[in-house]
């Protein structure tokens, strides 16, 4: 079987027992990906020579020794292109390494390929990325969900052993759920920013997608570490996420919101998570009715935060230093305006015009401040929320991945979409998504685990043993040929 | 000019203004579409001004954050001078080049 089937953790296993090379694995992977990738267009670039050099060089006995990691085309890594899927950053070739790629790199693991985005991660679907539409290879006529989306579709098209991605209002969480792996958001100052090309600064985090939550576990060990050159990561002990894996979860307190199940919830989605929770009941924990009164307001207090930061954040392309600039520019001013008309696709200046208004004179207290003090308030949700459970569990989107172009003419309808994901963005905790079920047309469906700051371990836990006893993961799509 | 300005019901944003503010030189047709959208939007988020806010501190500080994260002010090793030049649209010698800044 070509290895690029395998999870990390099989991988890693027979790399160490001298199974297959680096070399060979990365053959392997490159080999699918040619055959298949054209079907879903994961990736917007491939490294080869890059990392069949690497590979030449891997040891296995490194904790990621020999792995490839596909990486979101928004995150730097050195001598490879980092478009954020937009026209304003072609030609640009990284100077540097982002800190998780450093660390990647120190573990032997090998970055290949960089997976498509919506632009500048924004977006629920992956439509808004200037290059290319990435479809979900459970069904190519729909989405993988985004903002992720490139990197969910080739782990779960087995055309990745494991991918980064970046999430900051679910776009790790809701492309993982939509596309059947296991996506995880940690905690907001868990994994380093440098080098991950900002968005939103107080929501974006960096997480690992992956096939299986134990892999997940693998690669969050690697990522988190405090980094001198992200001053909002945190100097908190690191846990070994795989020994977590297997702590006992009879009596674990498990809270349930009643906001996450309200209408507009379809039905199958609805019908798996009920009864993933059933589940953990009949494991001994205990479940606990709670409520987080302020979601209803999270998009709202959202698309103020993170247009506000994001209109400060794509200042700098301006067309100056790098990247594309207008052709003929008649003075500064001109360079400016043009550059940006002609770089940044249409919800790129939708976010930032909404963003430079919140922040405008006039406008800044009855908008950007009053939306931090309602984020405050969702905070404190989860602060009495956890004081009463230790987890929570909840559907990761109010439905499966849906049609492309269905939702990309209504802005806010696909706004929308993210409000089972926002509010833990806003509140800074850790989130994991992995597969629950399918509808009955055969597309995957997220659970999605919520746990305090820092408690990854936690939710890994619980992930992991909801796993064991539900092998989703054996069920793989079949539009990219036949499992060989 | 006030320092709360009323939101009016009808929402509306000067997007020629705005975009001007924000340096993108968008298209008739692109004022136009925004316009509506974002006038869509901004209807939405007014929720927000129905929450009661009385218990939230004037600058809601979340604890989790860090704070003051100083480094002794030494000098360390940046970006390589080179690497960053390559990326320039137009260079000369060590410099970037652009348009000119000030009005002659």
């Amino acid at each position: 079987m070509n290895a690029a089937h395998w999870t990390l953790s099989d991988l890693r296993r027979a790399l160490r027992a001298g199974a297959l090379t680096p070399s060979d694995a990365v053959e392997q992977l490159l080999q699918r990906i040619r055959e298949h990738d054209s079907k879903i267009n994961g990736y917007l670039h491939l490294n080869e020579e890059a990392a069949r050099r690497a590979a030449a060089q891997a040891d296995p006995n490194l904790p990621l020794g020999g792995i490839p990691i596909a990486i979101k085309d928004n995150i730097n890594v050195a001598g490879e292109p980092c478009t954020c899927a937009s026209k304003i950053l072609r030609g640009y070739q990284a100077p540097y390494d982002a800190t998780v790629i450093t660390l990647l790199k120190r573990a032997g693991a090998i970055p290949l390929g960089r997976t498509n985005l919506d632009e500048f991660a924004m977006g629920s679907s992956t439509e808004n990325s200037s290059v290319t539409t990435t479809k979900n290879p459970w069904d190519l006529q729909r989405v993988p969900g985004g903002s992720s989306g490139g990197s969910a579709a080739v782990v779960a098209g087995d055309l990745a052993i494991a991918a980064l991605g970046s999430d900051t209002g679910g776009s790790i969480r809701q492309p993982a759920a939509f596309c059947g792996c296991v996506g995880l958001k940690p905690t907001y100052g868990r994994v380093s920013r440098y080098g991950l090309v900002a968005f939103a600064s107080s929501l974006d985090q960096i997480g690992p997608l992956t096939k299986t939550v134990e892999d997940a576990a693998l690669l969050l060990q690697v990522l988190a570490a405090p980094d001198v050159m992200d001053n909002t990561s945190r100097p908190q002990p690191v846990p070994d996420y795989q020994a977590a894996l297997h702590q006992d979860i009879s009596g674990l307190k498990v809270g349930v919101p009643r906001e996450f199940f309200t209408e507009g919830l379809e039905p199958c989605v609805k019908r798996a998570v009920r009864e993933a929770i059933d589940w953990f009941r009949d494991q001994g924990a205990i479940v606990v009715d709670l409520s987080l009164p302020h979601t209803p307001y999270a998009v709202a207090v959202y698309y103020i935060i993170a247009t506000a930061e994001a209109s400060v954040n794509l200042a700098r392309f301006d067309g100056v230093r790098y990247g594309y600039r207008a052709p003929s520019p008649r003075d500064i001013l001109d360079l400016y305006l043009r550059t940006r008309e002609e770089g940044f696709g249409p919800e790129v200046k939708r976010r930032i015009i909404l963003g430079t208004y919140v922040l405008s004179s006039g406008y800044y207290d009855a908008y950007y401040n009053r939306a931090q003090k309602v984020r405050y308030l969702l905070r404190r949700d989860f602060e009495e929320a956890f004081k009463r459970c230790d987890i929570l569990l909840t559907p990761t989107s109010p439905t499966t991945a849906f049609k492309i172009g269905e939702k990309n003419q209504h802005p806010l309808a696909m706004y929308l979409a993210d409000v089972f994901t926002i509010s833990v963005n806003l509140a800074g905790i850790p989130g994991l998504s992995l597969p629950c079920g399918f509808s009955p047309e055969g597309l995957p469906i997220g659970l999605q685990i919520l746990g305090p700051h820092f408690q990854e371990a936690r939710i890994l836990a619980a992930g992991h043993a909801y796993e064991k006893a539900h092998p989703w993961v054996r069920r793989r799509p079949t539009t990219l040929g036949d499992g060989q | 000019m006030p320092n709360n300005r009323a939101v009016s019901a009808q929402k509306k944003i000067d997007v020629a203004y705005v975009a001007q503010l924000a340096r993108i030189d968008l298209s008739e047709e692109e004022l136009k579409t925004f316009e509506t959208q974002l006038s869509q939007i901004l209807d939405y988020v007014e929720m927000l001004s129905r929450v009661d806010i009385s218990g939230v501190p004037e600058t809601p500080i979340d604890p989790h954050l860090p704070t003051n994260v100083l480094r002794a002010d030494e000098p360390r090793p940046s970006l390589d001078r080179a690497l960053a030049l390559a990326l320039a649209p137009q260079a000369s010698g060590h410099l970037w080049v652009t348009p000119k800044v000030v009005e002659s």
